[in-house]
């Protein structure tokens, strides 16, 4: 409780921030569920459902935040944990199929009759049981976040470099994913799933539990995230960001903090991927692409990088204008991406949330605690 | 390894980059609790000489012994920090987002690992200590003010604190007074020689006024080599030395 309130006590928006994504997350699929479809209050299904998947980008956006704003990392290839994660949990929903699959298989999925398969792969082997699923969500993106990272930051790998080695490796992993012999369902990935933990997939029980355990994931990603870089840990972090030789000369070792921060990170993002894929029933290589890593550092540029309600925000204000310009003007949808890319940079350099600081700042200065700026620095 | 009884011995060593000889078979010696400028003219090897001994750059050949027992050809910058010697950069080098006070915090001498800052508590001691530095550095009333906004003497007089605050045993400081007003670099130099004190102390400096309130014994680079080591009295009228400032 004490670290708690230290750790909060100079962050109310973040507690606010934490207040609304649990009420929103708990709120929204109760009104849902115990509203009749004619009552003023109902929640439409489909919003319970959008809500769940923007909440998912909201916490792969914190976990791009946490190597990006505070560690200055580019990482351009953050969709691949995320699949990774998604495909995990995706291989556990497509064995609690079992025979009621096209081909009525017990043993083998779909895809893998498909491809004349006579048994299971080892490397399906345990993702029957939603506990092993459950670690190897974090475990292979954090795998990959290792042995990346340990290359990249032990060969003191920076910059736009940086950028282009993890955009290579979600590059790479689309490629691989396409092929059927990887055995991950190729092109056309995993879907008709049927049941999660012996509950239908489809029903509006189910969907208010995912929608509430997605805001449940961001609450807690967001307080591991302000554990992390509320620590000493987060401050040497930011050191990294600002000026990497200094933190080297003052005797820490830089590439064991980034290393750190990008596994944790990766498994942010893994367990994003793996509460998305339940909600939107499917899940196939394009969730690999490039485009998708870029478009989740927009989310985070836009909501303000170097803050955690940032890219929150971000997320979910991106989200919700690609969900309503892609209905209303599908064409435009792109152009205005590109536009917001182009112009956030320009016009709102720390993004929305520095809109709101900026305005703070021209209020009257608070007193500050520990001493009074005696007189104008510069 | 060479047995020796001085801090720093630097033995011959030799840098090239790319056909460039930046480093020609330099020797430099530092006494427990000396501090020495070096000065020489623009390419003269001055931050080469430091890269070399904070591990940033490997000489072609030659030898760093540190305390006696150290090679530092073997160690890179963190060991080498660790092992006690600081490093003040040319341009001032603070981390500009946090507050003066976090700013020596994180330099404090202390657990490094990644693990050991994730779960580290303020100590009383490290307050104390903090509040030392700041008053021996004077910007006890800015300690609450992120660093960035410190005015660039400032800045340095910081740096010089985070540097101290790592307890170091060397401390090279590469010109600390580029830029400063001259009250600034009278009080740099009061500092310099408080440090002295308790540490010996390596000065790169353009600025000969400084040097000579130093008062301290002057090397002169040139061409990667010592060209002359002795009082700034004693080289400045070496004809070597007016001739390589002076232009030949």
């Amino acid at each position: 409780m004490i670290v708690a309130r230290a750790l909060f006590a100079d962050n109310r928006r973040l507690v606010l921030c934490i207040a609304v994504v649990l009420i929103a997350g708990i709120g929204l699929p109760l009104l849902n569920l115990l509203t009749p479809p004619t009552s003023a209050l109902h929640v439409p299904t489909y919003v319970v459902q959008l809500v769940g998947k923007y909440l998912c980008y909201a916490l792969l956006a914190v976990a791009v935040d946490l190597v990006w704003g505070y560690c200055g990392i580019l990482t351009l290839g953050h969709g691949a944990f995320f699949a990774l994660g998604g495909y995990a949990m995706g291989m556990y929903l497509m064995r609690q199929i079992g025979s009621r699959g096209v081909y009525g298989n017990p043993l083998l999925p779909d895809f893998m009759v498909f491809l004349n398969w006579k048994q299971l792969p080892w490397f399906w082997q345990g993702f029957d049981q939603f506990w092993f699923a459950a670690i190897m969500v974090v475990l292979v993106p954090g795998l990959l976040a290792l042995g990346l990272g340990w290359f990249a930051f032990r060969s003191r790998v920076t910059g736009v470099y940086l950028s282009i080695i993890t955009q290579a490796m979600t590059f790479a992993l689309w490629l691989a994913f396409f092929r059927n012999d990887m055995g991950f369902g190729g092109n056309n990935g995993m879907t008709d799933f049927k049941e999660i933990l012996g509950f239908s997939i489809q029903s509006g029980g189910t969907r208010a539990a995912l929608c509430f355990a997605s805001a449940l994931a961001l609450a807690l990603g967001l307080v591991v995230a302000a554990s992390v870089v509320g620590s000493r840990f987060g401050k040497v972090l930011v050191g990294v960001r600002d000026a990497e030789s200094r933190v080297r000369f003052l005797g820490y070792r830089p590439e064991n903090y980034k290393l750190f921060v990008f596994v944790v990170s990766a498994m942010l993002a893994g367990v994003a991927g793996a509460l998305y894929v339940p909600q939107v029933g499917i899940i196939n290589p394009g969730e690999f692409h490039p485009a998708n890593s870029i478009e989740a550092v927009i989310w985070v540029a836009i909501g303000g990088r170097g803050t955690l309600v940032g890219p929150v925000l971000g997320a979910v204000l991106v989200n919700f204008g690609k969900t309503w310009l892609t209905g209303a003007l599908p064409e435009v949808w792109l152009f205005a991406l590109g536009a917001l890319f182009v112009f956030v940079p320009m016009f709102l350099p720390n993004g929305v949330v520095g809109l709101w600081r900026s305005r703070v700042k021209r209020a009257p200065a608070r007193a500050d605690k520990t001493a009074p700026l005696a007189r104008p620095a510069e | 390894m060479r047995e020796t009884d001085k801090l720093l011995y630097v033995d011959g060593i030799s840098v090239s980059f790319d056909g460039f000889r930046a480093l020609n078979s330099l020797s430099l010696m530092i006494d427990d609790g000396e501090m020495r400028a070096i000065i020489g003219p623009n390419g003269a090897g001055k931050t080469t000489m430091m890269d070399v001994i904070t591990g940033k750059t490997r000489p072609d050949s030659g030898e760093v012994v540190f305390d006696g027992r150290h090679d530092l050809r073997a160690l890179d910058e963190t060991d080498i920090a660790r092992l006690g010697i600081g490093r003040k950069f040319q341009r001032p080098t603070v981390f500009e987002n946090h507050t003066v006070e976090d700013n020596l915090l994180l330099a404090l001498k202390g657990k490094r690992r990644v693990f050991d800052t994730l779960f580290a508590r303020r100590a009383t001691s490290e307050t104390t200590r903090l509040k030392d530095l700041l008053e021996l550095i004077g910007l006890g009333t800015q300690r609450g003010i992120l660093a960035g906004r410190l005015s660039h003497g400032q800045k340095q007089w910081l740096e010089i604190g985070m540097l101290l605050a790592q307890d170091p045993k060397l401390l090279l400081v590469d010109e600390p007074v580029a830029g400063m007003t001259d009250a600034e670099t009278e009080t740099t130099a009061k500092l310099l020689r408080e440090i002295n004190k308790t540490r010996s102390v390596i000065v790169v400096e353009h600025d000969m006024n400084f040097v000579r309130e130093l008062g301290v014994t002057v090397t002169v680079l040139h061409e990667g080599s010592v060209l002359a080591e002795g009082s700034l009295d004693q080289v400045s009228a070496n004809p070597r030395v007016v001739e390589v400032y002076l232009g030949r």
